[in-house]
């Protein structure tokens, strides 16, 4: 396991917005089939972090390998847009606003990039869209505009939309918490269900229930770097940082508050 | 001597005539200025600038003066330059071209003001820019800005009125024809009028169609 390359690898990580640091030479592993949470108070750098993985957000320095390729590499213009349009296939990103195409149908919006990108078929992208909507519970909505669903059905589209592209990784970007609170299980229970399927994938969250229960690895970042890592059970029972320690107290008061 | 509108049928061939070249002026440059509007947002936002700075001179060439000046230049103007065009084409190109460069600002605001998060998404999933320009961003905008585009064209049904100066026989021209021979400005006026209402009226329903269509889609 350890001598093999890593599945996720970023390595030195660093990003800078003008004089702000926002993530400070960050190293991070994460192996086939892992799932990892990434946890941490507002501004520490956790969506920075997610988006330089499939480079949205470049990195000032540092490097991200997918199973032992080069996701940021330098290269002239043209190259590395294909490189990178190459690379973004392979992971599938869901976002706290689900930016569903609102224009194109609940269909469309799964087909479109199958189709554009790997020339399938009308019956084909039919068959996937079916499939994949089937599998996040959204079949009865296929022909539907995404205006016409709920948030927690949308997530969920945007959910196969993303699996749609058979990515090797998903990226999730506090996917629940744009979400009434009635919807955020329905949306979990999705993500349970691809946890089951051993798809890798990286989660920042702000719900701490779900990921110890679900996740492999919990990663506290603070200030842009990461503070503490560990399985669940090591960093939510027995914490070894203040910073962690302070943030769980907070945290935990306020979601006992909250769900009140 | 009072007025007298029984003259008016007896035209009715030349002014229904007349109609459908005004309709067909109408649609034919309608389309020109709704594709031409969205090629040129594109060109004026991401186009290079060898092409964009030409392009700023061209479109305030356009808004910056009269349409009846452009059509006479396209028209009359041209022939010197040994490009002698049909009344009919010079008309389109005319009035095409004028509302493709109002049609462009609206798309170009649409398009800056269309969710960043759409682009990311699409380039998430491994489009090119170029790819998520055509496929999300651009209808989107276009979506947004259908109702003051159809203004635009009934602004352009409005001006085809115009070309009747560069001899297209369409409902004007028609009209001040049968005036020739009858002398009775005020009745065919007034049937033109009634005429480019009744265009008018339907040329709404059907943006009303088109407006309703995409209202599923925001
Ligand atoms: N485009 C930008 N320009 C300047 N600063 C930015 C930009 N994007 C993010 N930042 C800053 O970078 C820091 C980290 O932001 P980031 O979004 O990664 O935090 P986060 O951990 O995801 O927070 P949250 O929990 O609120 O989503 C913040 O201080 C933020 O203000
Ligand atoms: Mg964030």
């Amino acid at each position: 396991m350890t001598e093999k390359t890593p599945f996720v690898d970023i390595r030195h990580a660093q990003k800078a917005y003008g004089d702000l640091e926002v993530l400070k030479d960050i190293n991070l592993t994460v192996s086939k089939g892992e799932i990892v949470a990434i946890i941490g108070p507002s501004g520490s750098g956790k969506s920075t972090l997610l988006r330089a993985i499939n480079d949205l957000d470049p990195l000032s320095s540092g490097e991200v390998l997918l199973e032992g390729v080069q996701v940021n590499k330098t290269l002239p213009h043209r190259q590395y847009e294909k490189h990178i349009n190459e690379m973004r296939q392979h992971i599938g990103m869901v976002f706290q606003h689900f930016n569903l195409f609102p224009h194109l149908t609940v269909r469309e919006n799964v087909t479109m990039a199958p189709k554009l990108l790997k020339g399938l078929s009308n019956a084909e992208a039919d068959q996937l869209a079916e499939e994949q909507l089937a599998h996040v519970g959204m079949s009865e909505r296929i022909d539907y505009y995404p205006s016409q669903l709920s948030g927690g059905q949308k997530q969920r589209v945007a959910i196969a939309r993303a699996l749609a592209m058979k990515p090797k990784l998903m990226l999730f970007d506090e996917a629940t918490s744009a979400l009434d609170p009635e919807l955020v299980e329905e949306v979990n229970l999705v993500m349970k269900k691809l946890a089951e399927e051993h798809m890798t994938m990286i989660i920042v969250t702000h719900e701490m229930d779900f990921a110890a229960s679900v996740c492999d690895r919990v990663i506290f970042m603070d200030g842009g770097v990461v503070v503490e890592e560990g399985p669940p059970s090591v960093v939510f029972q027995n914490p070894t940082q203040e910073r962690t320690k302070n943030f769980l107290r907070k945290h935990l008061a306020q979601y006992a508050e909250s769900s009140k | 001597m009072g007025l007298d509108f029984s003259v008016v049928p007896s035209y009715a061939d030349a002014l229904f005539l007349g109609v459908l070249w005004t309709i067909a002026i109408t649609i034919v440059s309608a389309l020109l200025s709704f594709f031409g509007g969205i090629l040129f947002a594109v060109i004026a936002l991401y186009g290079p600038w060898m092409i964009r700075l030409p392009f700023r001179f061209f479109a305030w060439l356009f808004m910056g003066t009269p349409l009846l000046l452009q059509l006479f230049l396209i028209y009359f103007g041209l022939v010197e330059l040994g490009i002698d065009l049909p009344a009919f084409v010079a008309g389109v190109i005319g009035l095409g071209l004028h509302f493709a460069v109002y049609n462009s600002e609206l798309i170009q605001t649409a398009i800056l003001a269309v969710d960043k998060g759409q682009m990311e998404a699409a380039r998430t999933l491994g489009l090119s820019r170029t790819q998520a320009l055509i496929r999300v961003v651009i209808p989107q905008a276009v979506r947004d800005v259908i109702p003051p585009i159809g203004n635009n064209m009934i602004a352009l049904l409005k001006d085809s009125a115009l070309v009747s100066v560069i001899g297209v026989s369409e409902l004007t021209l028609s009209a001040q024809l049968a005036i020739g021979r009858t002398y009775r400005p005020f009745e065919f006026y007034a049937a033109a009028a009634v005429l480019y209402y009744i265009i008018n009226l339907g040329m709404e329903a059907v943006l009303r169609r088109i407006e309703r269509r995409t209202q599923l889609s925001r």
